[in-house]
Formats: C-alpha cells, structure tokens, sequence
C-alpha cells in the first residue's frame, strides 16, 4: 500500500494508451452484426401495432404474397410469453392486445431480406381500438386504467428528516415544476441480433451490452438450462443504455423465427425502426418546494418526481429509483422528502439511457437554484457553496459521505476556469444594450452520480469476473462487461496488467461469450471499471501471487520467466483460472424498505459552466464553451476517461437544445437523423475538461465511475445560461429556438 | 426497378417521349431516399448521368448558363457564381453534407421542387430563367413560375430542366443577404430561408429590393407587397415594420415536426428586417 493508503500502480494504471479496437473500427475493418454472413442465415422482420391501444381480432395474411416463401411466427410460437427482466408483464410477441404503438404482433423470416420487408405489406391487423393514455397527465386522471389499480408502474419515497416542520422554519420558500422529455439513445448502430438452434442448444449474437440479461430471458422463453444457452456479443456500435434490455426483446424474436424455421436468423433494424420501436430516456416532471434559512442554507426540500414508463414495467422501477436518489442534487438538507413515481402509458417502453433517471431529476434539481436566485436576489453560485456536500455530509438517504468528495472542488474548477463570476456581470452589461444581435449568458450545474447499481443491487448481482493463463504464459481478462465504445477493453487491461505487474500488451481481454466468461453482471451504471474492474484487480492479484509461489519467491519480470511459471501453474491443464466475487465494503448498510442508507458506494461528481449566446433574429443559441471539472476517482485511463466527459457533454447537449422527440398518437412522428437533431462537429461546443482525482479505497487504484456523470451536468447549466441571456427561466427542453421564441 | 441510361440530351428526351411516367436521375439525392423506402419498387427510371450537354457553367455578357447536372459543389466553387451571385454560392455551401453537395445538382434541385430548397431564395432573387426540354421543343420559365406546390412544378410529362439561366445584376445591388434557419448548424434542412438583394438611390431611398422566403410556404415565395411598399421610401424604424407586416402577410407556415408556424412567421420577418438593418452578425 502506499502513502495515501491506495495500491501502488504501475506504468499502465493512468496511462493513456490507445483503445485496444480502435484502429479496426476506424478503419472499416470491425465487423458489425449486419456484416456477419452467417451461413443458410434467414432474414427477419416485424409486424407491429399501428394503434397504441387495442384487442388484436385478426391477423390477415394476404394470400396475394407467396407465405409458402416465408416462416411466420405469431405469439403461439413462443413457449413462454414472456420478456423476462423485472416483472412478467411484458410479452415478446403482442397475445391478443396491443398496448403501445409498434408492439410486436408477428414475425416474419425470409431469404431476402427485401423479400422479408415486402412481406409486410401483406399483413393487416384488425384492432378493435381502445382510448389510448398517452401522456403522463392522461395516466394520473386514471380514466383508463393500464396497471395494477392506479396506473402507478413503482413508487419510492425518500424521507429525511422532518419537511413539512423544515418548511414551517424557513425564510423563504420557492417552488418550481421542470419538464424533461424523451431522448433517443442514437447509436450509430441500430438494434440488431441473430440466433441459430443446433442440438436443442440455442446461441444468440448481436449488438448487446449485457450478455446474461440474454442469457437470462432466452432461458425463460424457451425453458432451457444453462448450459443450453450462449450469448456472444459483437463488435457494437454504441448502447448508451439502448443495448440494456432491447436485445432480450430482439434476440428472442431472432430465437422465436430460427426455431420455427430450422434456420439461423438476423434481424437488423433499419434506423427508423431502431428509432420508432426500441426504448428511450423516461420524460420527468419533477417539482420542488424548498425551504431556506435566512443565511441561504437549505432547511426543506420536498421535491415529487414522476416518470412516463411507457407500456410496460421494463426497467422503470430502477431507473425511477436512480432518479428519485439524486432528485436532491449535491447538497445536505437536512429535511428531504422526495416522492416518486412511474407510470404506464400506451406509449412504446422507455427504458435505460446513460445517467439512467439521474438527468432527469438533476436539471430540476440545479435549474432550480436559478429559480431561487430569482426570488430570493442571492447568488446561485453562493448558495451552491454553501450547501453541496462535504466529507462527513448526510444525503438524503441518510449516507454519510465519508471519502471522496470532491463537490466543491469541481464547482470551484468550473467556476475559476470559465471565469463564470467576471462574465457573469459582463454579460450583465452586454445585454443591456438593445443593439447587440445576440444575449450573452452564463450558467452553472453541479451533480452526482452514484457509481454501480442502488443500495443493495451489487449484493444480489454478485458478479463474478477472472483473469487466466495458458501454458504459453497468455493472460487473458474474462469479463461480461462488454465494450461498446467507452474503452472496456483498454482499461481492463490496464487494470490487470498493474496488478500482475506486467505490460499491458501480455495482457488479452477475452470477447463476452457466455461460454467463455462469468457473469459480471450488466454493461451499465457505470460500474464496469469501479466494481467490475475492481474484481479484475482482485482476481490477478491471486494470479500474482500464484505465480510467485509457482516461480518460487516473486513473480517472474519476464516473458520467458512468466511462460515458465505459467506451465507449472497449468500443471499440464490448458489454462488456469483465478475469479473473484463482489463483496461489499465493510459497513455498507441499505434498507430496502425505508429506502435510506448508503444508496451507492461512493459518488462521482461533476460541475459545469454552460458559456453561450442566443440570436436576437432566429433564437437559435450557439453554446461558446462548455467549462467542465469532473471528480471520477483515479482516472485508469485519462485519455478514454476525457472521451467519455466529451462524449458525455456532446450528448446532454444535443438533450438540451436540439434533440426533439415528436410523438403523436402514441408513436415517434420524427423516427429518422434528418428530422431528430442530434448535434454534429459544428454544434458541440469547444470542451475544457479537468479531471479531478479524488481516489476511492473501494475502487480499482482509487477509480470511481465515469460513464454517466458527464450527461448529468450540462442541460441545467445551458438553461440556467439562457435564463441569464434572456431574462426568461425556461422549465423545461428541449431548448430549442422555437421554445425560447414562445417563452419570450 | 427499370434503369434507363440515355447518351445524349436527344436520347433522353426521347426516353422520356416513351416513358413520360419515368423518374429523372441526376445526383439521385432525393431520389436515393425514395428507393430506400421502397417507394420506386417497379418503376423505370432514366439515370441522367452521361448527358454531356447538360453540363459546365458558361458565363456569357449577360449573365451566367448553368447546366441542369451542375453540381452544387460545382457552382460554389465558379469564380464567376462566387463574384456575381454570391448568395447563390452560399446557399450551396449550406445544402446537406459535403456528400450532399458533390452529388446534388441544380436541375434535380429544381425539379424536387422542395418548399425548403436552400437554392431557391437566391435563385428567385436574381431572377433566374428555367430553361425546359422536351422531344417536341424548348421553352424558358421564370423561375418562381416552375413550382405548383410542395414537391410539384409546372413541367410538363416528358420534359426535362436542361439549363439554369442567371442574369447578373446590374448595377450591382447595394446589399445582398442570404441566411438559412436550419435545424443545427450543418447538415440541416432549413426552418426558414432567405435571401434578399437592394439598391438603394442617391437620396437614400429605395430604388428597389427584392427579398424571397422558402420553407414558409408550399412553394418559395417572393416578398412582392413588402418590394414595393419600400420602393421609393427611406429605410426606417417605421418602413421597416411595416415592410416586416406584409412580409408576414405573403408566407404561410405550417406546425411539422421541424418547427412550428409561429416560430416560422417571427423568425422570417426577423431575417427581412435584418437584411433591411443589416446588422451584423
């Protein structure tokens, strides 16, 4: 150990090495699903509901199309009905009711893949059509009632505290109500997955994040073993949350079609299918009352979230719970009431997107402070200052923060680095003179992120993950965790390669292949580099120490020194394996039933000064600079870790200000990239990025999570930018000019 | 799917003579997108792409004659579309993607007869000429008359745009303004769009402006009410708003999924004040 009481690290850990697969996916060479020829491979499509909410009374297949060509399979082709993730709610192919827009009713396998495609136009769905709940308000009057007794999919409530008496002591109170709609994840590859059954045994491939969720809901559906079942990702391009649960949806139809027709299939969604059909960010209302001393510190927060949950329970209960535990921002209050729900809507599922719930909840959470600012005449940076955490702070859970903090210091690095104080009365001034063609406005947020699954999640997930050698001295990473752009496969060899005390070139990471690896758990939460990595180190430590006894004394420096020592250790066997199993830290304590406790390991932080201008002619805002500090522990890899903050950034930008999902009767009216504006190279901003190190003992060298603090951050600090540009607090996004026109 | 590819500007007329149904192929920009959606399943279409003729740029005394396959890469970079029409040549550089721009030509621009072409507010203020062909003989439309509605044009079946003819204009114009509203800052389909030209007497008056909208309404249009209300009249605070109302009056804009109406009719009268005001950007 060394002084700060963290492992020592080698040349690797804090290095910035190049991704290990970058050169072929730049280069063309990486082959995606859809590039896969996969020998006598039949081509799969879906017939989907065109109503939100209906009884399905026929499925007329037009005898005009030659269906002998075809396989066809309907909900009576699956064994179980059922898309196993939290609840059993949700069934793979629509049996009788349709109760969102683009449900799947029916599959259909072809040879050709245009073939396939005009196959659909020879099948008519006759509905009998019932009222359609299409929005969050619509589910709260309860007219049509979707789920359980009340529409309400999960409710949480959070207690700290005594609010309504915290209220009663305040100085001053302000309340305020923030809107946040869809997001579309926009991978750069859509949904796309294929199976094949040989000998009763059935192996899923595809464009996934989490393999044993595969695994998992392909074992339900058609009651297998284990061993009965394998899932192997490919290359991916990008999940953002989009590859979280679709593909047990999408793999078991590819399932479904190759069992019916003796054939592997591939389905491959075009982009506006991926857009229309597949999972996005949950919308939010989430309203404050705050209650603050007369000095500015908080005494009440009572803040009531509730999320659209789509059709079914899906994900939502846990993405709900990630929102409704950062719904109080960084800050101690010491009276917090948060009461959440998510509700059912006849709209298509919404499901896990980056920052997963946490987005939400924040942008009302620190667009709230300007809201404060504006009653109260204090200075929204002061009263940051004074309230956000600190070692030794209490959440609203009731967890105390005990190492790792590092709050203040990114709001002080955001701030000092953006010049946010002198600019801030700068453009005071500026936009006090009606001639200029442009509003100047300044803005900051500050956030957290939990790193890794809520409260007891890690527990029941125990995930496993292992590092081997061969007889050749070959040392390889087995993981589930999946690499879909974020640099899993770098920083997994950095991590192991510093524990073994080698380079990292001797060091492979295996593909996640079910067959090949244990159950890490899920490719989410940003937990892949803190808990997963953490194993990781865990597991070639006991290689390490393997290989000392094996080479008698320390362990081999060599590459001839490790092959020798590795033979003995195989002792005449291929490989030889070390796994290590998730254990919590000590004196972690969670109540599910009260909710209260240590919600996360540790918490990411993050701060942000939004610089940017609005046209006085179009309203069109044009983001000057986007000032960021980001607090993630021991950065592994700094380079990938700074991809990710950018990477991250460009992605709340395009929330905040471009991104637009129109949906009408129940389905997306834009499902395609002309019309759903994602920010291109000309509209993300020019980037500052500090990363800030505050090392975590829990994690691998001191890291914390990095995958989704990033998105978490920008969108309140461009609104709060745009409320000191135009003088108008806009409460909701997407920000775009055509809702800055109408605030005006 | 049915591909018909003519040699020559004879050889396609009559391809079209024969097939008066058949979907011309320039840049295939728009037509790509069709087939894609599966919507050209069974349909013949005439690929322009060997048509010599219908080529290059030819710049003459009084003007400039661009070929219908001129790409819009091609017109941004000509010296003589860069000094004489410059809005022309920004409009070109705002369409799509660079891809967009290398293979997208003016005459499929024209025939697209999209409400939000980028081309379109240049080329109707610098009164361009379509020059029309067909097996049967030639005709010129002024350019605001080729277009019916939103993706439909006055040419007739079996006649195709050959060339684009520009005047210069003369005298110079005083200002000349072009500013596309589009959905982010590249790759983007406008909102609205505009473009305007004056010239302006000794006294300060307006000796004449001509200002055009696309995007606002099912076809582009020109702000003729707004034209010649100013005309003769001093740039104000007072002419200027109220040049601004029957601008307003001349558009239509509708809600779609990439704006709204009331955002469209603020925002384009803005851009006419602008071009009025000229205040930089």
């Amino acid at each position: 150990m060394s002084k700060q009481g963290l492992p020592r690290r080698g040349p690797a850990v804090g290095s910035s090495a190049r991704r290990t697969e970058g050169p072929e996916k730049l280069s063309g060479r990486a082959l995606y699903l859809d590039d896969h020829d996969i020998p006598g491979c039949l081509f799969g499509v879906t017939v989907r509901s065109e109503i939100p909410r209906g009884r399905i009374k026929n499925i007329v297949f037009d005898p005009a199309f030659p269906w002998s060509e075809c396989v066809v399979a309907t909900a009576r082709d699956v064994p179980t009905n059922v898309v196993a993730l939290i609840e059993d709610d949700q069934p793979l192919l629509a049996d009788g009711v349709v109760r969102h827009a683009l449900e799947p009713i029916a599959l259909i396998a072809h040879e050709s893949r245009a073939r396939a495609y005009e196959a659909l136009r020879f099948v008519r769905v006759e509905y009998e059509e019932l009222p359609p709940v299409l929005t969050i308000e619509d589910s709260l009057a309860r007219r049509e009632i979707l789920y359980g007794s009340d529409n309400v999919f999960k409710r949480y409530v959070i207690r700290r505290g005594d609010v309504d008496k915290g209220l009663r002591e305040s100085h001053v109170v302000v309340e305020g109500e923030y809107r946040v709609p869809h997001q579309e994840q926009a991978y750069i590859e859509n949904n796309a997955m294929a199976a094949w059954w040989k000998d009763g045994a059935l192996t899923v491939t595809g464009s996934l994040q989490c393999p044993y969720y595969v695994h998992k809901a392909m074992k339900r559906l058609f009651g297998l073993a284990d061993g009965q079942v394998r899932v192997i990702q490919t290359t991916t391009g990008g999940g953002f949350g989009g590859k979280e649960e679709y593909p047990n949806m999408i793999g078991g139809h590819a399932a479904v079609l190759a069992r019916k027709a003796g054939r592997p299939v591939k389905i491959v969604y075009d982009r506006a299918e991926d857009m229309a059909a597949t999972t996005k960010r949950h919308p939010a209302v989430v309203r404050h009352k705050t209650g603050l001393s007369r000095d500015g510190r908080l005494l009440a927060q009572d803040i009531q979230v509730v999320m659209d949950g789509g059709a079914y329970v899906t994900l939502s209960p846990v993405v709900l719970s990630r929102g409704a535990i950062h719904a109080a921002g960084p800050y101690e209050c010491p009276n917090v009431r948060v009461d959440a729900s998510v509700l059912a809507t006849n709209t298509p599922p919404n499901g896990a997107f980056r920052g997963f719930g946490a987005p939400q909840t924040l942008f009302a959470a620190e667009l709230h402070w300007e809201k404060i600012a504006q009653k109260t005449g204090w200075d929204p940076l002061e009263l940051r200052r004074k309230n956000a955490f600190r070692e030794g702070s209490v959440t609203a859970t009731g967890q105390v923060l005990k190492e790792s903090v590092g709050a203040r210091d990114v709001l002080e690095r955001a701030v000092k680095k953006s010049g946010y104080v002198k600019k801030r009365s700068a453009y005071e001034r500026w936009n006090r003179d009606p001639k200029k063609p442009c509003w100047k406005g300044i803005g900051l947020a500050l956030v957290q992120h939990g790193g890794g699954f809520t409260g007891s999640g890690e527990v029941h997930l125990a995930s496993r993950a292992a590092v081997s050698i061969d007889r050749e001295g070959l040392v390889r990473v087995l993981a589930a965790s999946t690499e879909i752009g974020q640099g899993t496969n770098t920083m997994f060899s950095q991590i192991a390669a510093d524990a073994l005390g080698v380079p990292r070139e001797w060091v492979e990471v295996e593909t996640p292949d079910t067959a090949k690896v244990p159950d890490s758990g899920p490719t989410v939460a940003s937990r892949t580099c803190m808990v997963v990595g953490g194993l990781l180190r865990r597991a070639a430590l006991d290689l390490r120490a393997a290989l000392a006894a094996a080479a008698g004394g320390s362990c081999p420096k060599t590459r001839g020194g490790l092959q020798r020592a590795a033979a003995r250790l195989c002792a005449g066997n291929k490989e030889k394996r070390f796994e290590a199993r998730y254990e919590p830290p000590p004196g972690v304590r969670w109540d599910d039933t009260t909710y209260s406790g240590d919600a996360y390991a540790v918490y990411s932080y993050a701060a942000v000064a939004a610089d940017l201008e609005v046209d006085k002619t179009s309203f069109e805002v044009r983001v000057k600079k986007i000032t960021t500090a980001q607090d993630i522990g021991r950065a592994i890899n700094p380079l990938l870790a700074e991809g990710q903050v950018t990477g991250g950034v460009a992605q709340a930008v395009g929330w905040a200000l471009y991104e637009n999902v129109v949906m009408k009767n129940g389905r997306m009216a834009n499902p395609q990239l002309t019309n759903y504006i994602i920010p291109t190279a000309l509209d993300t901003p020019p980037m500052d990025v500090t990363l800030v190190e505050k090392p975590f003992s829990g994690g691998p060298f001191g890291a914390k999570g990095v995958g989704e603090l990033p998105i978490d951050v920008p969108a309140p600090a461009i609104a709060a930018a745009i409320k000191q540009a135009t003088g108008v607090l806009i409460p909701e996004l997407p920000l775009l000019p055509e809702t800055i026109h109408r605030h005006l | 799917m049915t591909l018909l590819r003519p040699r020559s500007a004879p050889e396609a007329l009559e391809a079209f003579e024969k097939n008066p149904g058949a979907l011309p192929l320039a840049g295939g920009t728009d037509v790509m997108v069709l087939w894609n959606m599966g919507l050209l399943n069974g349909k013949s279409v005439v690929d322009l792409s060997r048509i010599g003729e219908w080529r290059g740029i030819k710049a003459g005394k009084d003007g400039v004659r661009v070929g219908s396959l001129v790409t819009h890469t091609e017109l941004q970079r000509h010296p003589v579309i860069r000094r004489e029409f410059p809005l022309l040549a920004q409009a070109c550089a705002l369409i799509g993607a660079i891809a967009i721009q290398n293979r997208g030509t003016i005459g499929g621009n024209i025939a697209n007869a999209s409400p939000a072409a980028d081309t379109f507010p240049p080329l109707a203020v610098y009164e361009a000429v379509v020059h029309a062909a067909s097996s049967r003989g030639r005709r010129a439309l002024p350019f605001l008359d080729v277009f019916a509605g939103p993706k439909k044009t006055h040419l007739r079946p079996g006649e195709l745009i050959e060339a684009v003819e520009i005047p210069y204009a003369r005298p110079r114009p005083a200002r000349a303004y072009f500013r596309k509203v589009g959905t982010r800052a590249a790759q983007a389909l406008s909102k609205t769009v505009a473009a305007g030209l004056l010239w302006l007497s000794r006294d300060k008056t307006v000796a004449e402006s001509r200002f055009a909208l696309g995007s606002v309404a099912p076809t582009i249009r020109r702000a003729r009410k707004a034209e010649d209300y100013l005309r003769g009249r001093k740039l104000t605070a007072e002419s200027v708003g109220r040049a601004m109302e029957l601008v307003g009056a001349e558009i239509a804009p509708i809600d779609d999924v990439r704006s709204t109406a009331a955002y469209r009719f603020a925002v384009s009268k803005n851009l006419f004040k602008e071009f009025l005001t000229c205040r930089p950007r």
